[in-house]
């Protein structure tokens, strides 16, 4: 069915499972990646994207279609994986690194500087907050415009973009005294 | 002009400049004249991109649909109910209803002028056919429900309008002195009871349970083998 974003979700709203199948099918694999980023590893990640449209369905009326699908529901996959790395902290565990995907043909020493670089890239993401992470990963990875990023973080632009600068000022910090070393 | 802010040089990374803003083009400008900022600008640059390099495990275009099919199960949608059972449904039964009683009254009451015997017995057989076809097709519709809890408020409806009938006829049948049909229609009201007094969202349990009684009594079948009996006793009429 060749349903618009919108056209798929007024048409879910009203029962019809096969407009909720064509949005879970067509935001799946966007999800999964932000999921992925923000949680550390791939069957957290899975979960999250199973919880991400369980909640989208259960709050399909709340969708007023000012934003589009996709950021609403990168809006929940981002809160979802935020609960769930809240968990982990009151549960005292450590946010797991992230299982970077091996590329088609790796070179040993690409395999290393990639650890390495995913060392150090987990432990700077740590030290960042919410709004900081999840707006950097939104605009570095998945592209996302300032806007986009504000709706996902519930603030306004000009906030949404301070997050963005924060956190490249906190991964800078984090990563220039090991760059050297890995470069 | 100054040279570009680290937040500044972030915003040219990204490219999230606000164009209307007075410094904007001024600060194109200096980030192409200043080698300073240039190189201040490629430092972060570098950095940047070599985060990019981190890439997630990939997932393949079929991704989606073993989303949705994982996903299926656990969304609350809206339990079937049965298409068949709807309001017209009670029409036959009312209808049923009226004839049984009337011709329970006849049968019962000292015999006067009016409706022939023949004719009170043809009636009898059709409103009794009609019953437990009927009846038929509510058990067959609850022994063949797919397990798992169901919305369950048309069978019990439809299982009430079928009690009131289905005891008018046992009490006829036992009058008559056929005694094999009013013992299958004591089964029958007996179950009919069982689902008239289900709640209304039954649990997976309880509809295993209903099934398996029906199925263990061989009530579907018995209701089968009276109903063929009876089309085949009226036609012969």
């Amino acid at each position: 069915m060749d349903w618009t974003d919108r056209a798929a979700a007024e048409e879910a709203r009203k029962g019809n499972q096969l407009a909720f199948r064509v949005l879970v099918e067509r935001h799946s694999r966007a999800v999964f990646r932000l999921a992925f980023r923000m949680t550390g590893n791939e069957q957290d990640a899975e979960d999250m994207v199973q919880e991400t449209f369980l909640r989208a369905f259960k709050q399909l009326h709340r969708f007023d279609g000012r934003a589009s699908f996709g950021t609403w529901v990168y809006r929940i996959a981002a809160n979802c994986s935020l609960d769930l790395i809240r968990a982990r902290r009151v549960r005292g565990e450590r946010q797991p690194g992230l299982d970077t995907a091996a590329s088609p043909d790796p070179s040993p020493e690409r395999v290393t500087r990639s650890r390495q670089l995913a060392g150090i890239l987990d432990h700077a993401l740590e030290q960042l907050t919410e709004a900081e992470r999840t707006a950097f990963l939104l605009r570095h990875y998945e592209g996302c415009n300032i806007d986009q990023i504000a709706k996902v973080l519930g603030v306004g632009n000009s906030a949404a973009k301070h997050s963005v600068f924060r956190a490249v000022q906190k991964l800078r910090g984090a990563l220039e005294p090991a760059w050297g070393g890995a470069k | 002009m100054n040279h570009l802010s680290e937040e500044e040089l972030t915003q040219a990374y990204y490219g999230d400049e606000e164009p209307e803003s007075r410094r904007h083009p001024e600060a194109r400008r200096h980030l192409a004249d200043c080698a300073e900022c240039q190189a201040a600008f490629q430092h972060l640059k570098t950095m940047l991109d070599e985060l990019l390099s981190e890439s997630v495990p990939e997932r393949g275009t079929a991704y989606g649909a073993e989303v949705w099919n994982r996903l299926l199960p656990r969304l609350p949608l809206e339990k079937p109910r049965r298409v068949w059972l709807r309001w017209w449904t009670a029409v036959p039964v009312l209808a049923g209803l009226l004839a049984v009683a009337f011709l329970a009254g006849r049968f019962t009451q000292p015999k006067t002028a009016g409706i022939a015997p023949e004719a009170r017995q043809r009636i009898l057989l059709i409103t009794l056919g009609n019953h437990l076809d009927r009846s038929e097709i509510l058990l067959a519709e609850l022994v063949n429900a797919p397990p798992g809890a169901a919305d369950f408020g048309d069978e019990r409806s439809s299982a009430r309008d079928l009690l009131d009938e289905n005891r008018l006829l046992r009490q006829t049948a036992a009058r008559m002195g056929d005694a094999s049909r009013a013992a299958v229609l004591d089964e029958l009201e007996r179950a009919l009871l069982d689902i008239a007094h289900s709640p209304s969202e039954i649990s997976a349990p309880e509809l295993e349970s209903l099934q398996r009684r029906i199925e263990n009594e061989g009530l579907l079948f018995k209701v089968r083998i009276i109903s063929s009996n009876i089309h085949r006793k009226g036609q012969q009429l």
